[in-house]
């Protein structure tokens, strides 16, 4: 299991605005360890699926260039109280990790 | 003439005469004194650079534009400057505003700036306009500058500050003490701090770090509304945008920063929209280039009150943009000069202006006791130190001017001698008094130069592409052709190394013909022992720069500056900012 | 293995997904795009054609990158019918930063964090109503800390 995702999400309307951060070392495998020399092993987030009361709204699909401990911001459409934003992802050795919130 | 001409000439034409006349005798009596105009006096000093006390500040003779700036205020030194801006106050006018006769013309005139004496003015232009119908504004740079303000870690500036009436600030070398302390201060100063420029990280906010406004990430409060009067003017902060690039992040890690005139635009249409007023003035610590461009983007504003660049610029460039038009000043250093715009503000405009960048000279204006005796206060435990004799002046001592200073030059030989380098490398700050020949060079006037929270100096090798690379990025810094991109200080200085230097080239082709003061060529791929200080990405483990200039000082007794590392200069002969330069200017 | 099994959870979940909503259909990830060299060629992999520049495509960048590593970036467009937004950094050695693929429930706005190794431009992509609209900028990354 890849560490957990924190989320911070606020109903403005009917406009649920999400914000997340995803740690996570998004090794580009073009670093080197400073001790060895060695280059590091790529290991990074590929997929990311953001899904609202079960359905899939957002799917985000990143490279090794995004950050370190990656963070997204996103707001979705017909958001009301009690519905549940659900954030998870996959990295390319097939680690994962899944939090979901409830709007309030 | 063409149309960049005609605009700043507008808004000379409504200044009201500055200084004018004072110099001939008897004329008028008190040279501070104007015409009654308007309904609201906004007065405003920035990069004070914490000089409680008179001091002498010799301005560049060195300020090159390029591009869309070449030129333009403030890219104008010594003559061009008097005659562009139609300047006819006489030699005191002159000396406050250029390098021209500094030496001959500051003994004369005498000290500038000092809190007492800013104070003595802010009083009579606040008295003559009534209660209420005034404000006092602090650009930033405020808390740094001198060694009390190292020593007190800021505290002393801002309790001058209260006692002075400051209303509203922002900052930039506020940020280079540790965040806590910020915040401490902030708490301490009795007016507002703003800056709608800087935000909370994302991490912090997950951590829950405190910020102005955890929706927004503003760290700060981003504006403020003052009324004087029935009017009501929002003054919002733009704090300097690249504080943790050109200073250490590492002091304050929970903080972005950024030029975000987005963010500006949106702001101020959010302020028009829903606080009605009257005027909206962003008090900016951009720069002067910066603040042109972003007045040229950003629609709404009325005026930008601005610093960081140190240009003490007569009056405002009226900028044009799709919404209308926006002031752009810029109001010197050293606590020299006190702007004061007069506007006439009616129901959700500003009718019209008239702007003086008044001279602060000591010896005009009595000290107010309460701030001398404050000051004497302040400065009582740290006496002896302040005091201390290090060498006697031979030469002129100054820093500011975009390649080197003398005060610099002493830094650099310093630091090539204590730590036994090929080449030494100090950088272009704007800050620092300067020294008058035959005065002693006492350890306040040495922390004047460096009275920092990163002081430390290191001893290194370092390549000769290595170097290049560092004289490239900080040109560019200084000569990019968009000033978004640049960073507002001046060229890092020098010790046994000389270059030239293109200003209108592109990066990586800026600097060439690298060499020893030996005349020995620098190799790209050969190391040389390159001594410095003030290093941003981590702290460096040397002694700290004024122990290192102070044993120097000290040995030498006299100090002289015969040869300043100053580059040969490509392409900009007949620049209207380049005069008396010391060095060679291909023509 | 690893990408069959990745494949297989994507499949898996993408089947899920039309089963319950069939209107919203997300394609996988184009690995080829990731792995291209130049922008051209990522671009053209991930969305099949050329962007043109339009003033209703916005990115809030800084003009320089207070860290290279983290260089925050925001997307947002004016456009309707919004399909995906995508990031792309010529300089980079793998150009394509991130791609999103929205759907009519998502607001077109996207923040994200990017890694620049040095100055470079920096585009943002919209595919919108099929077609695709771009916006750019240049972002300095500086050794920074001689000016102030």
């Amino acid at each position: 299991m890849g560490k957990p995702i924190k989320i911070r999400a606020k109903l403005k309307g009917d406009i649920a605005e999400v914000k997340a951060l995803l740690p996570h070392d998004m090794e580009s495998g073009m670093r080197r360890d400073p001790d060895s020399g060695e280059l590091v092993a790529a290991h990074y987030i590929t997929d990311v699926t953001i899904e609202h009361n079960g359905e899939q709204v957002l799917v985000a699909y990143w490279g090794t260039a995004v950050s370190k401990n990656p963070y997204i911001a996103f707001s979705i459409k017909g958001a009301a109280v009690g519905d549940v934003i659900k954030v998870s992802w996959t990295d390319n050795k097939s680690d994962t990790s899944e939090t979901e919130t409830t709007l309030k | 003439m063409d149309r960049r001409d005609f605009l700043w000439m507008l808004g000379s034409a409504s200044a009201a005469g500055m200084f004018a006349g004072c110099t001939s005798a008897g004329l008028r009596s008190d040279p501070y004194a104007a015409a009654p105009f308007g309904n609201a006096r906004i007065l405003h000093f920035t990069d004070c650079h914490a000089q409680l006390m008179p001091i002498y500040f010799r301005e560049p003779n060195v300020n090159i534009g390029v591009a869309g700036a070449k030129g333009r205020p403030p890219h104008l030194v010594g003559e061009q400057l008097l005659s562009q801006l139609r300047m006819n106050g006489g030699e005191r006018e002159a000396h406050a505003f250029t390098y021209l006769n500094f030496e001959a013309a500051a003994r004369q005139f005498g000290r500038v700036g000092g809190f007492a004496h800013l104070k003595t003015l802010v009083e009579q232009q606040r008295t003559e306009v009534g209660d209420g119908n005034s404000l006092l504004l602090d650009g930033g740079d405020t808390w740094q500058g001198s060694a009390t303000s190292l020593w007190t870690r800021g505290q002393d500036m801002v309790d001058a500050c209260n006692l002075l009436g400051v209303d509203v600030m922002t900052g930039h070398w506020e940020f280079t003490y540790r965040d806590e302390e910020v915040l401490q201060n902030i708490e301490r100063f009795n007016g507002e701090f703003v800056a709608q420029n800087v935000r909370v990280s994302e991490e912090a906010l997950f951590d829950g770090a405190a910020a102005f406004d955890e929706d927004s990430g503003h760290a700060f409060k981003p504006y403020t509304i003052r009324e004087m009067g029935e009017r009501r003017v929002a003054i919002i902060g733009q704090a300097f945008p690249y504080t943790p690039i050109a200073n250490p992040g590492r002091f304050i890690p929970d903080w972005s920063f950024g030029i975000r005139d987005g963010e500006m635009q949106e702001m101020v249409d959010h302020i028009r929209a829903t606080e009605q007023p009257d005027a909206v003035i962003v008090l900016s610590h951009n720069g002067m280039d910066v603040d042109v461009k972003m007045a040229s983007r950003v629609t709404g504003v009325d005026a930008i009150l601005g610093g960081h660049t140190h240009d003490g610029v007569p009056e405002p460039l009226l900028i044009e943009n799709s919404g209308g038009k926006t002031l752009v000043t810029n109001a010197g250093s050293n606590g020299k000069f006190l702007a004061v715009l007069d506007l006439d503000i009616g129901k959700g405009k500003i009718n019209d202006y008239r702007y003086r960048l008044l001279p602060v000279f000591s010896n005009l204006l009595p000290a107010h006791s309460e701030m001398q005796q404050f000051i004497t206060d302040v400065r009582a435990p740290y006496k002896a130190q302040l005091e201390e004799p290090l060498a006697v002046a031979e030469s002129l001592l100054y820093r500011r001017g975009n390649f080197n200073g003398t005060f610099d030059q002493v830094i650099c030989d310093a630091l090539l001698e204590v730590g036994d380098a090929e080449i030494s490398l100090s950088p272009g700050f704007r800050w620092g008094t300067s020294v008058l020949p035959g005065d002693v060079v006492t350890m306040e006037r040495l922390m004047d130069q460096t009275a920092m929270t990163y002081p430390e100096t290191y001893v290194r090798d370092m390549a000769g592409s290595e170097l290049k690379l560092i004289l490239e990025s900080v040109a560019d810094n200084l000569f990019h052709t968009d000033p978004y991109y640049q960073q507002g200080g001046d060229m890092v200085r020098l010790g046994g190394l000389n270059f030239t230097c293109d200003p209108t080239a592109k990066m990586d082709e800026r600097i060439s013909d690298l060499t020893l003061d030996n005349g020995k060529s620098v190799e790209a791929s050969k190391n040389y022992k390159v001594a410095g200080w003030a290093t941003v990405g981590s702290q460096s483990t040397g002694a700290p720069v004024w122990d290192v200039v102070a044993e120097y000082l000290k040995a030498k007794k006299t100090i002289k500056v015969d040869k300043v590392n100053t580059p040969k200069l490509r392409n900009v002969a007949g620049n209207p900012g380049l005069s008396d330069y010391s060095g060679i200017v291909e023509s | 293995m690893k990408i069959d099994r990745r494949s297989m959870l994507r499949s898996l979940l993408a089947v899920a997904a039309t089963l319950a909503f069939p209107k919203i259909l997300f394609a996988a990830r184009a690995d080829k795009a990731f792995e291209a060299t130049t922008s051209d060629e990522a671009i053209a992999e991930l969305l099949g054609a050329v962007p043109t520049a339009s003033d209703k495509v916005h990115m809030k960048i800084p003009d320089i990158a207070e860290n290279g590593a983290v260089v925050p970036v925001t997307v947002s467009t004016d456009l309707e019918d919004v399909e995906s937004i995508s990031v792309v950094v010529d300089n980079n050695p793998t150009p394509l930063a991130a791609s999103f693929d929205m759907s009519p429930k998502t607001v077109a706005v996207i923040s994200v964090r990017i890694k620049m190794g040095q100055s470079s431009i920096v585009r943002a992509i919209v595919k919108a109503g099929g077609n695709l609209y771009s916006t750019s900028k240049e972002v300095k990354v500086t050794i920074g800390g001689c000016g102030g």
